[in-house]
């Protein structure tokens, strides 16, 4: 209960001292604080629309960070989950593309988002090589596969996958609409993108918490050397985690294709596998916390594309936000260890 | 200096580290610190040298009231500790170390500390060498260094907490002839310590903890009975010494070498029958490390054999050899034995069969039946880092198969109290008596001819002496770890 209480209080603390934070940048700005805020509100979750909008953008996320969550467990840095969702999201477009003459668009699309879990899995993969048999840091190397995956990205669609006629930054040509991930007839929300995320939520709940890999991530990110004496072979889990965490990305990278650009588009992951990152290091590296979060930050995705219409803001605001909370949560964390210590 | 302590007290949630204790060190005296594993004793003397905070309690230094916090400060008081990992920077030379906190200012006269340091190390009788990176000196010799250090600061009370762990016989010597020499110069020294022989050849008074509290306080001469009454309750028995069956060779090794530790392995023949119990001596480093390595698949030979069994096991790695019923046990429990963050029961669930899903009631019920077995103070729920030293022994004995082939353990009693020692041997020896073959290292002369049946001593690399435990003695072994056979 002490606990409880003391976790609550700082987090009040810390969301208070992010508000101010961001009030006095507002004021520096020369915009009014209370209208900026009222737009991010409104802008988010001020009608059903926009709800399913920050919706749309939660489910990427929440999917990433559900990756993401593996290889914290484990002990690794992927920083390279944004080139995983790069890499499945061309997957599926390679896929789908496949599937235009077909005549069997929902049987293409369901091969599109296992060749996105395959694709982004196995680019986690060879980060996961680099980092277990060549030593190579697994920051750098996914850093380095990020840039490799966005320059694929760009030489795709300004060469093989081009546009007929004139290659352009919007993209690939659109695939047609038999190929969309299926939404509401009113509302643009993906019953099965969302159904996709509890069930990859759930599923990272129950093999960290339940099974034997899970205690292995656990055990081996906690002590690798002593892992090894108990049995566990650490090169073999990283690789495994990383693969883990490359399917989701990928996964991610698919439901960006099928579900929202429904093209292949240089920005196509959002930097949801960046933002990702943020969310699962506020949650503390807890499943059950990155919904929650995800959805704050999505909320702020959406609601800030408001301030430049509203207030000729950047909307640059909402990252503003989220960087602050993620550094405020990691000093405070630090404080608290150190307080313990003392 | 004279120290005064009054009614020290230090809470760590509901555990009362230290309770209430009242002691009095006079200047100029050797006085010991003993008890067992968790009676506080580290405690105490961390708070004397500010590294913690007291809960409650009043510190009087030659009868004045000191009320200081952190170690700079008692530092300056006079009062300095060498721990027992020296706390020195191991990528810097010897001479830049004994410069730290003692130099001030941008530009060091390195030459003046050149002299300083050799004038303090004639003075001892330590050879150290100024510029020798701090790396490749053996653990004694670093407490060397830190002892040096610290009277350069102008410590005038000294704290060693068990100084005698891990550096050799020789250097113990040494060390012993430093610490009577600055007790004659009106220093005041404090040594804590769970080993009774060190505390009676150097203390002149020692206080005994136990729980928390002051359990007695003798002077020289000690009366050893009551001693290990004040320690423990009462005086635990030796352990007991099995007899020696020889069966078939569990281990060959032929003309192996390998580098690791600092002189590598050069040439190594040795077998080991089953049901035999095998110590290893030597300096640190001199490769009886990388022989235990090397025999558990952790370390791969350059040259050479290993058979297992009469089975061809170079190169293998550790989980080969595992799965042939060796188990190799660290002297480092929390670094590489155990893993921190992880309760009693998730170890044991790592240890079960191969499923996807955890059956976590039969892992806690494993885990309640180690601890009880095993005599764990902890629950199935309790944190590995949460356990003292000698409880995470007990747990990694616990882990370790029923039936193992091979043990091979790096100083198996290593900070643990006589009584905890003692139990630890005990279960060892019922596994050599159901024929398992046991090799450990042990800085511990004494341990080592009580249980070993066989020694091996190591010195720079080689195996200079391979006898039967009852056809050598004390000195001789002192002798062949000195490398003079």
């Amino acid at each position: 209960m002490q606990n409880f209480k003391q976790s609550f209080f700082n987090n009040v603390l810390l969301i208070t001292g992010v508000l101010c934070l961001s009030t006095l940048i507002l004021l520096f700005a020369g915009a009014p604080p209370v209208d900026a805020f009222k737009h991010l509100f409104l802008g988010s979750l001020g009608s059903w629309i926009k709800f399913t909008q920050v919706l749309m953008a939660w489910i990427p996320l929440t999917l990433c960070a559900c990756g993401l969550v593996y290889t914290f467990r484990i002990g690794l840095w992927n920083i390279g989950v944004e080139g995983q969702v790069v890499a499945g999201a061309i997957s599926a477009t390679a896929i789908l593309r496949m599937g235009v003459t077909s005549g069997m668009p929902e049987l293409f699309l369901v091969f599109a988002f296992i060749g996105g879990l395959l694709g982004g899995g196995l680019w986690a993969v060879f980060a996961g090589f680099l980092k277990t048999k060549g030593g190579v840091n697994e920051i750098f190397a996914g850093l380095g596969l990020n840039f490799v995956a966005q320059a694929i990205t760009l030489w795709l669609i300004f060469g093989p996958w081009k546009r007929p006629g004139i290659a352009s930054m919007s993209g690939t040509e659109p695939f047609s609409s038999e190929m969309w991930l299926p939404t509401l007839s009113a509302l643009r929300l993906s019953p099965s993108g969302l159904l996709l995320t509890i069930v990859a939520l759930i599923g990272t709940g129950w093999v960290l918490g339940r099974t034997r890999l899970g205690l292995a991530l656990k055990g081996i990110g906690k002590n690798p050397q002593a892992a090894y004496l108990h049995g566990l072979k650490p090169d073999i889990y990283m690789i495994f985690a990383m693969g883990l965490a490359g399917g989701c990305a990928g996964l991610a990278g698919t439901f960006q294709i099928t579900g929202v650009y429904h093209r292949l588009i240089p920005a196509i992951s959002s930097n949801y596998g960046y933002l990702a990152l943020l969310v699962v290091m506020l949650a503390n590296y807890r499943v059950w916390w990155t919904p929650g979060i995800a959805f704050f930050f999505a909320c702020l995705n959406v609601g800030s594309i408001q301030l430049p219409m509203m207030l000729q803001l950047d909307s640059a605001l909402s990252g503003i936000i989220q960087g602050t909370l993620v550094l405020g949560t990691l000093f405070m964390q630090a404080w608290q260890v150190k307080k313990k210590n003392e | 200096m004279r120290i005064t302590l009054r009614d020290i007290h230090k809470h760590y949630g509901n555990v009362h580290a230290n309770d209430g204790i009242n002691m009095e060190i006079d200047r100029g005296a050797i006085h010991g610190i003993l008890g067992e594993n968790g009676a506080g004793k580290s405690t105490l003397m961390k708070i004397l040298a500010g590294y913690i905070q007291k809960t409650g309690g009043t510190i009087l230094l030659d009868g004045r009231n000191a009320d200081y916090s952190g170690t700079a400060q008692a530092t300056r008081l006079g009062i300095g500790m060498l721990y027992q990992d020296p706390l020195d920077f191991p990528q810097l030379s010897v001479l830049e170390n004994f410069m730290m906190g003692l130099s001030h200012g941008l530009y060091s006269k390195y030459s003046g500390y050149r002299n300083k340091l050799q004038d303090s190390c004639d003075f001892f009788g330590f050879n150290l060498d100024p510029d020798a990176p701090v790396h490749s000196l053996t653990v004694g010799e670093r407490q060397q260094l830190e002892l040096i250090r610290l009277l350069a600061l102008g410590v005038q009370v000294l704290i060693l907490d068990e100084p005698t762990t891990g550096i050799s016989s020789v250097q113990k010597k040494i060390l012993f002839k430093a610490l009577r020499k600055l007790a004659s110069k009106q220093k005041t020294i404090l040594l804590v310590s769970h080993k009774l022989n060190d505390v009676e050849t150097l203390c002149g008074r020692s206080t005994v903890l136990r729980e928390g509290k002051v359990a007695g306080e003798m002077d020289q001469p000690f009366d050893t009975r009551t001693l290990l009454e004040w320690m423990f309750g009462a005086q635990p028995p030796p352990p007991a010494r099995h007899e020696i069956k020889p069966g078939q060779v569990t281990l060959a090794m032929e003309k192996v070498s390998a580098s690791g530790g600092r002189a590598g392995l050069r040439d190594c023949n040795i077998t080991i029958r089953q049901g035999e119990v095998v110590g290893l001596v030597g300096l640190e480093g001199s490769g009886q490390g990388i022989f235990l390595r090397l025999a558990a698949g952790l370390e791969k030979p350059e040259k050479g054999t290993i058979r297992l069994n009469q089975k061809f096991m170079t190169g293998s790695n550790y989980h080969t050899f595992k799965s042939q019923g060796v188990t190799f046990l660290p002297t480092a429990r929390l670094e590489e034995g155990l893993i921190p963050g992880l309760t009693i029961a998730e170890h044991f669930a790592l240890h079960q069969k191969k499923s996807i899903i955890i059956p976590w009631e039969m892992s806690k019920r494993k885990a309640d039946k180690g601890i009880a077995l095993f005599k764990i103070v902890g629950t199935s729920s309790s944190t590995v880092e949460s356990l003292s030293g000698g409880n995470q022994q007990r747990l990694l004995l616990a882990l370790m198969p029923t039936d193992p082939y091979l043990l091979l353990l790096e100083q198996p009693t290593r900070g643990l109290d006589m009584e905890s020692a003692r139990w630890v041997w005990q279960q060892l020896i019922s596994h050599a008596d159901k024929g398992a073959g046991i090799i450990f290292s042990s800085s511990e002369l004494e341990e080592i001819l009580l249980v070993a049946d066989r020694v091996l001593v190591f010195f720079n690399g080689t195996v200079v002496k391979n006898v039967k435990t009852r056809d050598t003695n004390l000195n001789e072994l002192g002798r062949a770890i000195a490398g003079t056979v």
